[in-house]
C-alpha cells in the first residue's frame, strides 16, 4: 500500500514522538488537503504542541521522533525550519516588541519580493486586509488584543507559507473577539488554499472548523470524531 | 510501505551542520580561561619547591618553605589576614541575609535595589580610598564634627585606618561585598517564586522574617554558595584594598607575597611562590570550613525548621537591619563624594568641614597622567568586556541552538578565577608568559583582565538570555529567517538592555583590576587603578582623589549609558521598558 500523496497537502506518516525514552504520541497518520482545516484535541501533555514544533522543525532536541512528514509531496526532514515554509501562530501573538507594526510585517515578507517599493506594497496590502490601514508606524504594544492577533496572522501569511499551524491561537482572546478572529483566520487559510492544522482545548474551535477532529491521548475506540475520513486516524499514549 | 518507514530524527537532521564554528566557542572559552590558571598555579608551585631555572633554582627542595616559616611576622600576617577576611565575609553575608529576611519588598528594599548598580560599579580601590579619607582621624567625618562636638583642634593620634587588627580593611571589604551578595541573592530569589512561598508560609501563621528564613533562604542558598565562596576567597587574598586600609608592617599575607614578587632582590621570588601557595591553602581551608558549617547548619536547621516556631518579631528588627545597611551604603556614597570634594580642593585645613578654596588645578596639573592612565583603562576595559561579551553570547547561543542543559559543574569552572586567589597564580602565569615572550603587551593585559571579566559578564547575561521566550525565535524561523538573522535582528535587539548591562559590568570589573595589570603588563601599563594605589602611599590627598574619583567615574558612566541607550532607542516601544 502506498499512502496518498496529494498536491499541496500536508501529510504525516507514522509519526511518533518520544521524550526521555517515554512514548508521547503516535504512531500518527494524517493528511490535510489544501484549504482543509484539521483539528487536534487532547489534554495538556499529550504532545500536541510538540507535534506542531516537529512539523516546523523547531522541536527541542530532547525529543526523539520517527516517521515522515511531507508537504506538497516533498519530505520536510532535510529542511531547516526557515526553509520549510510552514507558518505557525501561537497562543500569544509574539509580535516583536522592538519593531513597529509595519516592521513586524516586513519581517515576514520573503526575500524573493525584491525592491523596497514592492516590499512596502506587500506590507500595505496586509495592513489593509487586517483592517489596520495607517497603523504601520504604531508600536505593537499600543494595539488592542484583536488588532495584534490580526497583525500576527498577516505576518505569518506574508511569508507565503505552504501550510498553516495554529497552536491554540484563540485561547487568550475574549469570547466575542474569539469567534471573529477565528473566522478571520479560517477564511484566510481557505482563501489561500493552505492545509491547516489546529491544536485546541476548546470544542467550539473544533466545531467552527466544520472539519475533521482528532483526539490525542485517548482510547481510539472511544474516539468519536464526527467527520473523521478514512485516512485519518490517531492514537497516542 | 517499507520505503516510508525509515526511522528519522527529523528536526535536528539539518541543524547541527550549520553553526559548527559556534560549537567551538565554549571549548575555546574554557581553554582561554582555564589554561592560564592551570599554567599559573603550576608555575607558582614549582618555584615554591625551589625549581625555577631562570633564577638558578635547578633542584627541588623545601628551602622556600623553611624560609617562609622563619619569616619574622608571618604569624601576625596570617592572623591579620584571617581576622579581616573572615570578619568581612561573615559580616557581609549576615547583613545581606538579614536585610532580605527583614526588609524584603519594603521601601528600603526597593530603594537599595535601585542603588545596587552604582554601588557595584565602585572599584575596590576608589572605595578603599574614599573610606580612608572618610574615617581617618583627619578624615571628613572627623572634620564635620570637629571641633564643635569633639573639641579636637588637631587630628587624633589614632590608627583608625591601617589599624593593627585589620578592622578598617574588614569594613572596606564588607562595604564592597554587601551589594554583590545582595545582587546574587536577588537573582536567586527571582528564580524561586519567593512571593508564593512567602504567601503560603504567612497564611500558615509564620511571621515575615521567619517565613523568609524558613522558606526562601534554603531555596536560594545553593545558588549563592559559589558567590559566597568567591567573597571568602577575595577577602582573604585582596591586595589592592589591603595596601590602602591594612597596616603595612606586617601586612596581610597577600600583600607580603606581592612585595616578595616585586622585590628587586630576585631570590625572594622563591619565598613569594611559597607564600602564594600558602595563600591558596589558606583560602581552600577557609572555604572548606565554611562548607562544613553549611552542613552543620543544614542538620541543625532541619530540626529547627520542623519545630514549627512561627517567630513574630517586633518592628525594631527590620528597622535596625535597615539602619545598618543604610550606614554601609551611606559610607560608600559619602566616600565617593569625599573623593570629589578632595579632587576640587585647593585648601582644606583640618577642622574645617569643607575646603576653604576650590579649584580645578588638581585636575589640570594631572591632565597628562590622567589622559594616559584613563585612556589605557578605557581601552583595556572595552577590549576585555567586548571580547567577553562575544564569547559569552557565543556560548549561550550554542547552548540554545543545540538544546544543551549546562550542569552545575560548568558553573564551578566559571567561578574558578574568582575562587583561586590572584596572587596564587598570576606570578606563575607571568613566568610562563615571559618564557614565551608574551608578557608586557596589550594582549597579555587584556587576556589577564578577561579571566575576571568573563565570569561576571556570563553571570549578568545568562539569566536574561535563557529567559527570552523561545517562541520568538521559533516564530522568526518559521517566517523564513535564518538562525543568524534571528540572532541579530530578533534576539540581540530584544536583549539590548541586559547586553549593555553585562558590558558595563565587564567594563567595571576590568577598571577595578590591579594585580593582573601589574603582572601581565610587566609593570609597563599604568591604569587609573595602578596609579591610584601607588599614589595612595604618598601624601597629597588631592592628587590621590583625582585618580580615585576618575576611576570610580568611568564605570558609573558605563552603567548610566547601559541604562540610557536602550531607554532612548526604545522610547516608542512600550513593551521594551523594564517592568518592576
Amino acid at each position: 500500500m502506498t499512502w496518498p500523496r496529494l498536491a499541496g497537502a500536508l501529510e504525516l506518516h507514522q509519526i511518533g514522538l518520544e521524550l526521555n525514552g517515554r512514548p508521547l504520541l503516535g504512531p500518527l497518520d494524517l493528511a490535510v488537503a489544501p484549504g482543509e482545516i484539521v483539528t487536534l484535541m487532547g489534554p495538556s501533555g499529550s504532545g500536541k504542541s510538540s507535534l506542531l514544533a516537529l512539523i516546523c522543525g523547531t522541536l527541542d532536541p530532547a525529543f526523539r521522533s520517527s516517521g515522515e512528514i511531507r508537504l506538497d509531496g516533498s519530505d520536510l526532514a532535510a529542511l531547516p525550519p526557515e526553509r520549510r515554509r510552514v507558518g505557525i501562530l501561537f497562543q500569544d501573538d509574539l509580535l516583536f516588541p522592538h519593531l513597529s507594526v509595519a516592521e513586524n510585517l516586513a519581517f515576514g515578507v520573503p526575500p524573493w519580493v525584491r525592491g523596497r517599493k514592492a516590499r512596502r506594497q506587500k506590507v500595505r496590502e496586509a495592513l489593509a486586509k487586517a483592517d489596520l490601514a495607517g497603523f504601520g508606524d504604531r508600536d505593537p504594544a499600543t494595539l488592542s488584543g484583536g488588532q495584534r492577533a490580526r497583525v500576527a496572522l498577516m505576518r505569518t501569511l506574508l511569508a507565503e507559507p505552504r501550510a498553516l499551524l495554529l497552536d491554540e491561537p484563540f485561547s487568550k482572546l475574549d469570547v466575542a473577539l474569539r469567534a471573529r478572529f477565528r473566522r478571520f483566520v479560517f477564511d484566510h487559510a481557505r482563501a489561500e488554499g493552505l492545509p491547516t492544522l489546529l491544536v485546541t482545548h476548546d470544542p467550539a474551535d473544533a466545531e467552527a472548523t466544520g472539519g475533521t477532529v482528532l483526539r490525542l491521548g485517548e482510547d481510539p475506540a472511544a474516539e468519536a470524531a464526527p467527520a473523521a475520513p478514512a485516512l485519518s486516524k490517531a492514537t497516542g499514549g | 510501505m517499507a520505503d516510508a518507514l525509515q526511522p528519522l530524527t527529523l528536526p535536528g537532521a539539518a541543524a547541527p551542520v550549520r553553526g559548527r564554528w559556534l560549537r567551538a566557542i565554549p571549548v575555546a572559552t574554557l581553554l582561554l580561561f582555564l589554561g592560564p590558571i592551570a599554567a599559573g598555579l603550576i608555575g607558582t608551585w614549582l618555584p615554591a619547591f625551589g625549581y625555577l631555572p631562570a633564577l638558578g633554582g635547578e633542584s627541588f627542595g623545601l628551602g622556600p618553605w623553611v624560609e617562609l616559616a622563619a619569616y619574622p611576622g608571618l604569624g601576625s600576617s596570617l592572623r591579620l589576614t584571617l581576622v579581616s577576611g573572615l570578619l568581612a565575609s561573615l559580616a557581609s553575608f549576615a547583613l545581606a541575609v538579614s536585610f532580605l529576611a527583614t526588609c524584603y519588598k519594603t521601601r528600603a528594599f526597593f530603594l537599595l535595589r535601585r542603588l545596587l548598580a552604582p554601588l557595584l560599579s565602585m572599584p575596590h580601590v576608589a572605595l578603599a580610598i574614599g573610606l580612608a579619607f572618610l574615617i581617618a582621624p583627619s578624615g571628613w567625618l572627623a572634620r564635620l564634627i570637629s571641633p564643635g562636638l569633639t573639641g579636637w583642634e588637631r587630628p587624633l593620634d589614632l590608627a583608625i585606618v591601617q589599624d593593627p587588627h585589620g578592622l578598617a580593611l574588614a569594613l572596606g571589604l564588607a562595604l564592597k561585598e554587601l551589594p554583590f551578595l545582595l545582587l546574587m541573592m536577588l537573582g536567586a530569589i527571582g528564580q524561586t517564586r519567593a512571593d508564593q512561598r512567602l504567601a503560603v508560609a504567612r497564611t500558615l501563621g509564620y511571621g515575615p522574617v521567619m517565613a523568609w528564613i524558613k522558606t526562601v533562604l534554603p531555596a536560594i542558598y545553593p545558588q549563592i554558595r559559589l558567590p559566597v565562596y568567591a567573597v571568602i576567597a577575595y577577602s582573604l587574598s585582596v591586595v589592592d584594598m589591603a595596601m590602602i586600609l591594612a597596616p603595612a608592617t606586617p601586612p596581610p599575607l597577600a600583600v607580603l607575597v606581592f612585595r616578595w614578587f616585586h622585590d628587586p632582590e630576585l631570590s625572594l621570588r622563591f619565598l613569594g611562590a611559597a607564600g602564594a601557595t600558602l595563600q591558596l591553602v589558606l583560602v581552600a581551608a577557609a572555604i572548606g570550613i565554611w562548607h562544613l558549617g553549611e552542613r552543620l547548619a543544614v542538620r541543625l536547621g532541619r530540626r529547627w525548621l520542623f519545630a514549627g516556631g512561627r517567630g513574630h518579631s517586633g518592628p525594631w528588627l527590620p528597622r535596625g537591619v535597615a539602619a545598618l545597611v543604610s550606614l554601609c551604603v551611606g559610607l560608600s556614597i559619602a566616600g565617593m563624594l569625599g573623593l570629589a570634594v578632595w579632587s576640587f580642593a585647593r585648601r582644606w585645613r583640618y577642622p574645617e568641614a569643607l575646603p576653604s578654596e576650590w579649584s580645578l588645578d588638581n585636575w589640570l596639573r594631572q591632565s597628562d597622567g590622567l589622559l594616559w592612565a584613563g585612556g589605557t583603562t578605557l581601552l583595556v576595559g572595552l577590549a576585555a568586556a567586548g571580547i567577553a561579551l562575544v564569547l559569552v553570547l557565543g556560548c549561550l547561543e550554542n547552548e540554545k541552538r543545540h538544546g544543551l542543559h549546562p550542569t552545575g559543574r560548568i558553573l564551578w569552572l566559571l567561578y574558578l578565577p574568582l575562587l583561586v586567589p590572584q596572587v596564587a597564580f598570576l606570578f606563575g602565569a607571568q613566568v610562563i608568559a615571559v618564557r614565551f615572550g608574551f608578557d608586557g603587551g596589550w594582549a597579555a593585559v587584556v587576556w589577564s583582565h578577561l579571566l575576571f571579566v568573563l565570569p561576571y559578564v556570563f553571570l549578568a547575561l545568562a539569566e536574561p538570555f535563557r529567559a527570552l521566550d523561545e517562541r520568538y525565535t521559533r516564530s522568526a524561523l518559521c517566517l523564513g529567517a535564518r538562525p543568524g538573522r534571528v540572532f541579530w535582528t530578533v534576539k540581540l535587539p530584544m536583549l539590548l538592555r541586559p547586553l549593555l548591562f553585562a558590558l558595563a559590568v565587564g567594563f567595571a570589573v576590568s577598571v577595578a583590576q590591579y594585580l593582573p595589570t601589574l603582572f601581565a603588563g610587566a609593570g609597563r601599563f599604568v591604569t587609573l587603578t595602578t596609579e591610584a594605589v601607588s599614589l595612595s602611599t604618598g601624601g597629597d590627598r588631592r592628587v590621590i582623589a583625582v585618580y580615585a574619583f576618575l576611576q570610580a567615574l568611568l564605570p558609573l558612566v558605563a552603567f548610566s549609558l547601559a541604562l540610557l541607550i536602550p531607554a532612548w532607542l526604545f522610547r516608542h516601544r512600550r513593551d521594551m521598558k523594564v517592568i518592576e
